[in-house]
């Protein structure tokens, strides 16, 4: 009887949406990640955490090439996404970056509509043939991230003026819009209050039906409410990765313990 | 374990360590009083140990409260979720053990002779020291987070309950040899049941304990070795 859930678990196991293999990231000298091999589940939410500065940004970062834009930093070692090498010369990144969205600390939308913001990407990906599929991708959008009914009478008004977890999840939508397979999150509700991150948190939850999801937070209870695995970074190293009940009741490094009880200075 | 960063909340799991092992203490005196109460007929230690139960209820509530205001305030983790916990249960477990002490006592109070088979009386000493070393043993596992001292707890209920298995044979026998003395062997039942329960509850703080200190669940290897339960 007590096979069967380990074998299931192997087969799914080998299907991993995303396999980091000996990662290394360098800021210059600095050797800021090391050696992390991590397997990441599809459809499912997998969540960093971390003291400030143990890399767990950073690694999230090497997923879409978001460091490509940040000078003296070098990756090594692989990221597949479905098998695929994310840092072969052939993969374009702004195509990397559609397939995989990312949100931010800070709701940063662009100084547009509201409309504008959710058709930015799918005009420059050419996603929509004209303006009707246009407006269906941003109502189609706005309604995964639970916006629509909030925002459909005013979707000309600039996303500039919504509450803050209003733009943030405007950001979550413009990240769907491009029907990307992966979103990656840091931390998205640091700057929100309760209400507005239970909210996010809720859309999180649903998200994972279609979207494999890695988000990056400060809060260890955030990391227990939304994910279903999770991985403590600590100081560049992958110290441990495992099911976010075992993690935060029963951790097997000594260091993960000290963390996640609040023993490390 | 080094300490939290917030040491506020080393002092708040230290104190409920302490208020667990101090209900611990009450709950093994008020055992042994009960029994020996019962043994030698002393209706005044009886009597006293009824009394002295309302302290454990009060320590008991009092260690609930301190547990839900640290769930509250500190959102515990880790090893400090699983002490919580463990807390939790340990302390329900004793008051439990105060219950079933009390129990006994109450009966010394209406058995209120002395008893007729000082062969019953040595029966149920034995058994209560057997349990009460099992409750000593837990406790001090508790204390010294000894995992190892927690597994042999379990296992040693096995004789407890093997002992209560032949004593209600004997009990048995006794009222089918002479009715008369079935009111007095009936109330010396439910002592041995209550002191086999206490034993239970023992192996239940063990279990507690082995899963505070290694977050994994303790075996159940053993049989019931209760066989009067197809019987009772």
């Amino acid at each position: 009887m007590n096979e069967m859930p380990n074998i299931e678990q192997a087969t799914a196991m080998t299907e991993s949406k995303i396999s980091a293999d000996k990662v290394q990231v360098y800021y210059g000298d600095n050797h800021a990640i090391k050696d992390v091999d991590i397997e990441i589940q599809p459809r499912s939410v997998t969540a960093f955490i971390g003291p400030s500065g143990c890399g767990k940004s950073t690694f999230l970062r090497t997923i879409n090439r978001m460091n490509d834009t940040i000078e003296f930093c070098r990756v090594e070692g692989s990221i597949r996404i479905d098998g695929e090498d994310i840092y072969d010369p052939k993969v374009d990144p702004v195509q990397l970056r559609a397939k995989v969205g990312m949100v931010f600390q800070k709701p940063n939308p662009f100084p547009k509509s509201i409309y504008d913001n959710i058709a930015y990407g799918p005009r420059i990906h050419g996603l929509a043939r004209n303006k009707s599929e246009l407006d269906d991708i941003v109502s189609s959008s706005l309604q995964k991230a639970g916006l629509w009914d909030e925002v459909k009478d005013r979707l000309d008004e600039p996303g500039t003026g919504m509450s803050g977890g209003q733009q943030q999840r405007l950001c979550i939508a413009r990240a769907i819009a491009v029907s990307p397979e992966v979103i990656l999150m840091d931390e998205p509700c640091s700057a929100l209050d309760p209400i507005a991150t239970a909210k996010v948190e809720e859309l999180i939850d649903e998200l994972r039906e279609n979207y494999t999801i890695v988000i990056v937070t400060h809060s260890m209870q955030q990391a227990a409410r939304v994910s279903q695995r999770t991985a403590f970074f600590h100081l560049g190293v992958l110290v441990e990765e495992g099911p976010t009940d075992n993690i935060f009741t029963n951790p097997k490094d000594k260091r993960t313990q000290d963390y996640i009880t609040g023993r490390f200075g | 374990m080094s300490e939290h960063t917030v040491s506020a909340y080393d002092d708040e799991l230290t104190a409920m360590a302490g208020k667990v092992a101090e209900m611990g203490g009450l709950a093994e005196k008020a055992f042994a009083d009960a029994v020996s109460a019962l043994v030698s007929q002393d209706l005044a230690l009886a009597k006293s140990t009824i009394v002295q139960d309302e302290r454990l209820d009060n320590l008991h509530q009092d260690i609930e409260e301190k547990l839900i205001e640290m769930i509250v305030r500190r959102q515990p983790m880790g090893q400090d979720l699983r002490e919580i916990t463990a807390a939790t249960r340990i302390a329900n477990d004793l008051e439990r053990v105060g219950d079933l002490a009390k129990n006994v006592a109450k009966r010394v109070i209406a058995i209120d002779s002395d008893l007729q088979n000082k062969k019953l009386a040595i029966g149920v000493e034995h058994m209560t020291e057997l349990a009460l070393s099992q409750l000593k043993k837990v406790l001090d596992a508790y204390s010294s987070k000894d995992a190892e001292a927690a597994r042999r707890v379990q296992e040693a209920d096995a004789e407890v309950d093997a002992i209560y298995t032949s004593l209600f044979r004997e009990l048995l026998t006794y009222m089918m040899e002479d009715p008369r003395s079935i009111t007095q062997c009936v109330h010396l039942l439910f002592c041995a049941k209550n002191i086999e329960r206490i034993g239970d509850h023992a192996t239940n703080i063990a279990e507690n304990v082995y899963y505070m200190v290694t977050g994994e669940r303790l075996p159940e290897d053993r049989e019931k070795m209760d066989e009067t339960t197809g019987t009772a």
